[in-house]
């Protein structure tokens, strides 16, 4: 690993006026991440800002809503009483993201700016369009069992790695960051974004901005809820395919939901149309199956991912009905 | 090292006037060395001035470690576990795969178990460090190392300091409940002999013992 400067900051502004004096700064907390890029020589910034020490650790439950510090740890968050009781689909999909040991390091913001799994990107002799831009992509025509099946382009194929960001995409969170600027509010849903083009940029982040905290509003889901995650191995591996559902039901009627996937896209996959559908139908083994064919539409697959049409409707399907079923 | 060259690596505690002043100090220590006449600085022992660049380029560090403190200094980029076994020489602690994947390297931070491999030394200003060899009190053994002799619990033993840390861990977080749950929990430490049914035995005689961990 390159050698670096190190700085502590102590408030997000001055890490935000930190990060400024310098070209190739980058903030670190948790590092689960970003230090092992760095061991892998995938980014190699002179200088870390060390931001563990602001004061952004706080879960707070006020009427309507949570706000949660971006500071705060996964397990923090998994294991919080409130969290578990209100949002249990959250804590359903931190648990399942990463070992305790990770769990214990990681922040809620550092989860959100995790890069992805891809190993053309990780691999520093193979061509990835979102390390180095325009050099090209490895998984197009590769290795590309993990990769997307949605929204994808001939640029890139990778998939953003977190369960918490699905979760937190489907409970409709919003995004608190701060910058040179002032502060400002990013809907979850737009935070990451599609790779198109420009890959190497993976959310709607701006140059210095440091995410504060994340807000959920209420929501009637607790009940029936369900975070389902299809893997390679049962604990402890990133998600083929996952799949995050919030039911209201009542009279057996589905009033609301809320349905994403994760380990299909450059982003938190939100089925807003299949949602549409849901809503205002019985609960029945036949909606579920109509709902799971309806999300795959325009799913594309890539080779050795033509596995993920299949289980991809079959993952909703299961999720839908345990959820239903809680 | 070119004397001339700017002095980056070393860190700038904000707010701290006293390193500006420590870093001013030194870097006019630096200037001094340039300008002296080339004669002298023949005469000087080059070696001196190596280590003087390789003191400029770490940060302090005061760290308690199985319960001695230690006041050191290391360089920004060197992890947890390397300044355990490198620079403390403390090989309990184990480099698995480096890169967080294994658990090899588990140990406890103020009482947390983390993965030693991911985290920076010089994240880790006034921790507390529990490794293997902090565990056992003079000749006795921790329940946990006296469980995993006891059950089996491995076979080539490269995992085993991880696990037993993590394992301890497992039971202080609350998630020792059933084998089901203890395997969940324990999933981020892989032994690749394929001990776990007698981790899974281990750790649940631990905790239905109720020995203070």
């Amino acid at each position: 690993m390159k050698n670096f400067q190190i700085i502590k900051a102590l408030s997000s502004k001055s890490a935000v006026s930190s990060v400024g004096k310098e070209k190739d700064a980058m903030f670190i907390a948790g590092g689960t991440n970003l230090v092992d890029l760095m061991k892998k020589n995938v980014v190699a910034p002179d200088k870390l800002i060390d931001i563990t020490g602001i004061d952004l650790k706080q879960i707070e439950f006020l009427t309507g809503k949570v706000t949660i510090g971006a500071l705060a740890k996964n397990s923090q968050v998994a294991e919080d009483k409130i969290i578990k009781e209100n949002y249990p689909l959250l804590a359903l999909a931190l648990s399942a993201g990463a070992s305790q040991q990770i769990r214990h390091m990681a922040t809620v913001g550092g989860n959100m700016l995790q890069r992805t799994r891809c190993s053309y990107f990780y691999n520093t002799d193979m061509p990835c369009n979102k390390r180095v831009p325009k050099s090209g992509c490895g998984a197009i025509g590769g290795s590309n069992r993990m990769h997307a099946i949605f929204g994808a382009s001939d640029s890139c194929i990778a998939v953003h790695p977190s369960d918490m960001c699905v979760a937190l995409a489907a409970l409709e969170a919003t995004v608190f960051v701060e910058g040179p600027k002032g502060k400002r509010e990013i809907k979850f849903t737009d935070f990451h974004r599609l790779p198109g083009n420009t890959p190497e940029i993976d959310n709607t982040l701006q140059n210095k901005e440091i995410i504060t905290s994340i807000v959920i509003p209420e929501n009637n889901f607790s009940k029936n809820s369900h975070y389902l995650k299809v893997r390679d191995r049962s604990s402890y591996a990133f998600a083929l395919i996952s799949v995050a559902v919030g039911l209201d039901i009542q009279n057996n009627t589905i009033k609301d939901v809320r349905l994403a996937m994760g380990g299909v896209a450059h982003k938190p996959w939100r089925l807003t149309e299949t949602e549409e559908f849901l809503k205002g139908k019985t609960v029945s083994e036949t909606t579920f199956r109509q709902a799971a064919d309806l999300a795959m539409k325009g799913a594309r697959s890539y080779g050795e991912n033509d596995f993920k049409l299949t289980l991809g409707p079959n993952a909703i399907f299961e999720a839908l009905t345990i959820a239903a079923s809680k | 090292m070119d004397a001339k060259k700017p002095i980056r690596n070393k860190a700038v505690e904000e707010d701290s006037n006293k390193s500006r002043r420590d870093f001013i100090k030194k870097s006019g220590l630096f200037t001094a060395l340039a300008f002296t006449p080339p004669s002298l600085v023949l005469a000087t022992d080059n070696k001196w001035e190596e280590k003087i660049a390789e003191y400029l380029e770490t940060v302090p560090l005061s760290i308690e470690v199985n319960g001695v403190k230690h006041n050191l200094n290391v360089e920004p980029r060197t992890t947890l576990l390397d300044l355990l076994r490198e620079q403390l020489l403390l090989t309990g602690t184990k480099k698995g795969c480096d890169h967080g994947q294994c658990g090899a390297c588990t140990v406890h931070v103020n009482g947390t178990r983390i993965l030693s491999c991911l985290s920076l030394a010089s994240m880790q200003q006034n921790a507390q460090v529990t490794t293997i060899e902090g565990l056992s009190k003079g000749k006795k053994l921790h329940p946990m190392q006296e469980a995993f002799i006891k059950n089996d619990g491995f076979q080539c033993g490269y995992c085993t300091p991880g696990q037993i840390m993590s394992g301890i861990a497992c039971i202080k977080e609350g998630h020792a409940n059933s084998r089901e749950e203890i395997r969940e929990y324990m999933s981020g430490n892989i032994c690749r002999c394929g001990a776990y049914h007698n981790i899974v035995d281990a750790i649940t005689e631990v905790k239905e013992g109720g020995m203070p961990l």
